[in-house]
């Protein structure tokens, strides 16, 4: 029987069609997708957190207001994929529980400090544009539920990375003291950056399971081909270096090369010993435990005042019955 | 007589506020209980936010002395800064937090609610947008009160030692101020001491519905719109001020 | 009792003449906060927009392709699968 199943899932992806939350689905591609949307969930809301470091000293209004709406963005964003994750039939509360016992993971970028204001600069320049290379692949991605919020989330994300441009940019126009602070966060940011798009894919055993899933619709390398040539000329545009001496244009592949890539600081970080690894963790559980009394005191006040989910609505589901 | 120091005045307590409070919300993003209420808080932040630099701008141009918002925001110290007390209240616990929104928001709305029938123009306009945000604030607030108040044992007891932490903070929003009472006879201020009964009403059946006791508490001394407030503030400016301050004219 | 607040679906209409359109869930222990919720989330509040909130539990639903004798014939959950659903070990690196 499954093989009709099968033929059925198969005959969707060939197609390019979305599979949708009710379909049929091999186990190994529904376990794939909880992993990834689950961990680019917790990616956004751990990316609160370096972000969020810098409004209390925001240095003027305006940027103390896209700084609010940009972090608040973050957790929106967080909170449509957890809900694209459960239409795969987990809980919230449980994907969660992975991230604080460290058996889910999220983006390694955000295990790194922002030590000055020109970091948040470049988060929204390189980091931002780095995800959107990335997300405007899977809004094409075969799962319908990811593909709808990640279409949601480019529309909102393009705004940011123009903000976080044009706050460096603004800076590299400025005093010697903000051009210094511009160029120190670019020369620390740039190689994280890159390590955002993964491995080699050679190094990557399960990319062709995910390609031929039509989660993944580009390798690693090929999207941080296309986004290092689009960054380099802004960063002239900018008045700002990118610290490789070996970036340059090559002719021949019409694309920019760049140097070697530490993977071993990657590795290193992403198995938890980067710069802020343990920090990020105990904020965003101390965050969840301190909280919980208000949860429960919710819940609480819903039991007590009738409200189940379900209890008043169940009755008008079961007349249309 | 209405001068401009008297409206400039007006303009920048309320944009005061506004500013303190907006900071102090903000620090609730990514300590939220939970992810939802990182947006709702992070949302009103930024409504404060918005009303801060309106004001600020109003009360800088009026000033004419050339002052921004900026300006106004990183440049004055505190001894200048003419804002609530209850506004800079560091409030770490939740349930704190909230009675600080529901007794702030509630001023608001019944301030915002007269004020958009101001002669002045500008203030009339900034309140005529307010009070749809702050009506959203103070239902937030009232939610959460009822929720925490008739909630469980603890989130009661927590409800209700953060309601007696801020209530001695809530007399000073209705305190008479010569200068708002001359603009407000004027038609384009509102005197804070009208905004009471309303204001009491309100919370009053918001407590009752919550099983929560009026806090019986002294009103704390005040004096926060002649700049005398409470050490809580100088360190909340130490922190908001200290970029802009260590670079002079720059650009951000 | 769940520990974790109750999933609703979203249903927004941004504007008359549109008709409600699924938007996605939310998490709320109750209506009026599922209400707000989704306003924040989904409309970042803008004015005239109406919402539909429905606890996830109250959506009967069928699907195209139902010709699979696993399946009951009669409508089922909107989502597949349990919400007991075991989540395996490490499948793959991100």
């Amino acid at each position: 029987m499954e093989s009709g199943l099968t033929a059925g899932f198969e005959r969707l992806l060939a197609t390019d069609q979305r599979i949708e939350p009710r379909d049929w689905m091999p186990e190994a591609y529904r376990a794939t997708l909880i992993r990834q949307i689950a961990q680019h969930a917790h990616s956004e809301i751990i990316g609160m957190q370096p972000e969020g470091n810098w409004i209390g000293r925001a240095p003027s209004l305006r940027r103390k207001a896209i700084l609010i709406a940009k972090v608040q963005d973050e957790a929106g964003h967080g909170l449509y994929l957890y809900s694209a994750c459960e239409t795969l039939g987990v809980q919230r509360a449980d994907l969660l529980d992975l991230l604080h016992s460290g058996q889910q993971k999220y983006s390694s970028i955000f295990n790194y400090p922002t030590l000055s204001w020109a970091d948040i600069g470049a988060i929204g320049w390189l980091v931002d544009g780095a995800a959107i290379t990335n997300q405007v692949a899977l809004c094409h991605c075969s799962y319908g539920p990811y593909a709808r919020a990640m279409v949601r989330i480019c529309k909102e994300e393009s705004f940011h990375q123009r903000q976080g441009f044009d706050l460096l940019s603004t800076l590299a126009h400025g005093t010697p003291a903000q051009r210094a602070m511009a160029q120190d966060a670019v020369d620390r940011w740039w190689w994280p950056s890159l390590m955002m798009f993964g491995p080699p894919d050679d190094a990557s055993p399960h990319s062709a399971q995910s390609m031929a899933w039509r989660i993944k619709r580009h390798s690693n390398d090929e999207l941080r081909q296309k986004f290092v040539d689009i960054v380099v000329p802004q960063a002239a545009a900018a008045g700002l270096t990118l610290p490789d001496p070996e970036l340059r244009w090559n002719e021949e592949r019409g694309h920019y090369d760049i140097g070697a890539i530490d993977w071993a600081e990657f590795w290193h970080v992403v198995n938890g010993a980067g710069p802020c690894n343990r920090q990020r963790m105990e904020r965003r559980t101390r965050a969840h435990e301190e909280g919980r009394w208000v949860r429960e005191a919710a819940v609480a006040h819903a039991a007590k005042h009738g409200e189940r989910s379900g209890a008043g609505q169940a009755s008008r589901a079961g007349a249309a019955a | 007589m209405i001068t401009q120091p008297a409206i400039s005045g007006y303009a920048l307590q309320l944009g005061d506020d506004a500013l303190v409070m907006a900071q102090r919300l903000a620090e609730w993003v990514s300590r939220a209980p939970e992810l939802e209420e990182d947006v709702a808080l992070a949302n009103i932040a930024l409504d404060l936010l918005g009303q801060a630099r309106a004001l600020l701008s109003y009360a800088g141009e009026v000033e004419g002395r050339g002052r921004t918002e900026d300006d106004l925001a990183y440049f004055r110290d505190e001894r200048e800064f003419s804002n609530l007390q209850i506004t800079e209240l560091g409030c770490r616990d939740f349930g704190e937090a909230i009675a600080r929104l529901l007794a702030f928001s509630g001023y608001q709305f019944e301030l915002y609610q007269r004020l958009q029938h101001s002669r002045d123009e500008i203030l009339a306009a900034v309140a005529a947008k307010a009070v749809k945000e702050v009506a959203y604030h103070r239902d937030h607030a009232t939610q959460w009160t009822l929720r925490l108040g008739d909630g469980t044992e603890e989130s009661h007891r927590r409800m209700q030692a953060g309601l007696v932490r801020v209530w001695p903070y809530t007399d000073e929003m209705f305190r008479a101020d010569p200068a708002g009472q001359a603009l407000a006879a004027d038609g384009r201020a509102v005197d804070a001491v009208d905004l009471r009964p309303a204001w009491a009403d309100y919370v009053t059946g918001v407590l009752r519905e919550a099983t929560l006791t009026w806090p019986e508490t002294a009103a704390a001394p005040g004096g926060g719109r002649q700049g005398r407030h409470t050490e809580q503030l100088g360190h909340l400016l130490a922190e908001m001020q200290y970029l802009a301050r260590c670079h002079p004219g720059a650009r951000w | 009792m769940s520990r974790d607040w109750p999933l609703w679906e979203v249903f927004v209409r941004s504007r008359r003449g549109l008709s409600h359109i699924h938007a996605g869930s939310v998490h709320a222990p109750d209506a009026q906060m599922a209400l707000r919720n989704a306003r924040d989330l989904y409309t970042r509040r803008q004015e005239g927009v109406s919402i539909w909130v429905v606890p996830s539990a109250a959506v009967t639903a069928s699907s195209p392709d139902e010709k699979d004798p696993f399946f009951a014939p009669a409508a089922d959950k909107a989502y597949r699968h349990p919400t007991f659903y075991d989540i395996p070990s490490e499948v793959q690196h991100l």
